[in-house]
């Protein structure tokens, strides 16, 4: 269990809906839902959630704490905004979803091998080397996620993908060696830094309760 | 002639030369080109962490990257609207701005943020997508008026997608129903499917990566939908629309025993064929399946 986790759960004992409220981007709405399964029945993916968003809601007011944070329900979000434009109260659905991802993975409870959520770190740590998102890097690197032989027979499998999108201009070996970059990175690691300072002082900050 | 409309554009990843989308950009220059519409790239602008980065980046850092690009486009144009073409850059961007005027807390730390970069910001200007650009600035009447070689006989259906929809969508537009593609297909001489059942269907977005095979049956029924419709191609405003339903119809069909072979275009391609550019200008080159009708008008 990671320090911060252990921390966490020490200062919310048995509240945490309080917890996502003070920690968890949007968090403060969860209180809203009135479980009318809007949000679930309009959900694109929701077939394959484990729990839909509203039972995630009821679930943080349950004290579900572990069942929610180690839960592959929230990387079942596909970002499409439908649950947004829809819930009759407004909440903003998505953006607690990416908040309770975020918070979970940084607990260390999101489940490690999540495809999503292995993607979604993949895409961060790829868009921060150079300031833009390296396509081809990215691709590559998701197919080469679950070790070498398996990375070789994903890349086999999508050669023809990658061939029409060659053809078409659309992909360029060159992104290996001369990929686009933004050219004042380290100000924009130093603003990156900052936030992220800021962020964390949210979280760490209060006393404890 | 009406005067040059200029804006501060931001063309994002994908839309970089050799990038996943950079058809859009080559035709998004054409059609500007013949609207005299002029557009100034944010210098050194970066990506916005797309609606996938959050995993490892928390609220701030990933508003602190859009915060980044208003800043220099302040800088640079300083009484420009910012315009983006991708989705997720113009969502990104606009909830930033959005967010950081509504809550002086977070205006505060976005201040601290950006002075650690060396920038400032005053988080006033308006941000836009092309779309808006195109149907409020410009007007139908006039897209209408640019038509040189209407794409007579073609059905299209227009699939409006996820985030060029929501949460924000267009002005007057619904979310459930938004009519502004057809209107656009119309306008360039084209007829649009009616009743595209699919039209704002989620493509699966990112998640097409992590998740192929529940992406893949939502793309199918795009697809069918289209068909079904009696549609010769698909049109959307989204890049990651576009790829997703385009590229993997040989794995879908081979999945599901379907035939699909659908070409599906940007909005700023059949603009650029109707307006009288060349096929290259239209960024036709760039379809994996070829939109054989356009090439032919285009070829004319």
């Amino acid at each position: 269990m990671s320090e911060l986790n252990q921390a966490m759960a020490a200062r919310y004992r048995n509240d945490f809906l309080r917890e996502v409220e003070a920690n968890v981007e949007e968090g403060h709405w969860v209180r809203m839902c009135m479980q009318c399964g809007v949000c679930a029945g309009s959900c694109p993916l929701g077939p394959y959630w484990e729990h839909p968003p509203q039972e995630i809601f009821m679930m943080i007011r349950a004290n579900k704490r572990e069942e929610v944070l180690a839960s592959s329900s929230m990387w079942m979000c596909t970002s499409c905004y439908n649950c947004i434009v829809r819930c009759p109260r407004g909440l903003p659905i998505t953006h607690i979803m990416h908040g309770l991802a975020h918070y979970a993975a940084r607990l260390g409870l999101a489940p490690k091998t999540q495809p999503t959520r292995r993607f979604a770190e993949m895409f961060w740590d790829n868009l921060m080397k150079k300031g833009r998102v390296n396509e081809l890097k990215l691709g590559l690197g998701l197919y080469f996620m679950n070790g070498f032989a398996e990375g070789v027979k994903t890349a086999l499998a999508k050669r023809p993908i990658g061939q029409a999108m060659l053809r078409a201009g659309r992909m360029s070996p060159m992104e290996l060696v001369r990929p686009h970059k933004v050219k004042d990175i380290q100000g924009l690691k130093a603003m990156i830094a900052k936030a992220r300072e800021l962020e964390e002082a949210r979280t760490t900050g209060g006393s404890a309760g | 002639m009406a005067e040059k409309r200029r804006y501060s554009f931001y063309p994002g990843c994908s839309s970089q030369k050799s990038a996943s989308s950079s058809n859009y950009l080559v035709s998004t220059q054409a059609v500007c080109e013949s609207l005299d519409i002029e557009l100034n790239e944010i210098p050194d602008w970066n990506c916005c962490a797309a609606s996938i980065g959050y995993a490892k980046g928390g609220e701030l850092p990933r508003l602190a990257l859009s915060a980044r690009n208003i800043a220099l486009s302040e800088q640079a144009h300083p009484d420009q609207d910012i315009v983006a073409t991708c989705a997720a850059c113009w969502l990104a961007t606009r909830e930033t701005q959005e967010r950081v005027q509504a809550d002086p807390e977070l205006r505060r730390e976005m201040e601290v943020v950006l002075e650690a970069g060396g920038l400032k910001a005053e988080f006033r200007k308006p941000v836009r997508h092309m779309v808006e650009v195109l149907v409020e600035d410009v007007g139908y009447e006039a897209i209408r008026e640019k038509v040189t070689r209407p794409l007579e006989g073609i059905k299209i259906a227009g699939y409006v997608g996820c985030q060029t929809n929501r949460p924000f969508g267009i002005a007057g537009e619904s979310f459930e129903n938004p009519v502004y593609l057809d209107k656009m297909v119309e306008a360039v001489g084209a007829e649009p499917v009616e009743h595209y059942e699919k039209k704002v269907q989620c493509c699966g977005g990112a998640l097409m990566f992590s998740e192929p095979e529940k992406c893949q049956a939502m793309v199918k029924d795009i697809i069918e939908a289209a068909y079904d419709g009696g549609a010769e191609m698909i049109v959307t405003p989204c890049p990651v629309c576009q790829m997703n339903v385009e590229i993997y119809q040989d794995e879908i069909n081979k999945r599901y025993g379907t035939r699909f072979r659908m070409p599906v275009v940007y909005y700023t391609t059949l603009m650029a064929v109707a307006f009288g550019r060349s096929a290259k200008e239209a960024g036709l080159d760039g379809q994996v399946i070829r939109a054989e009708k356009l090439e032919q008008i285009a070829g004319k």
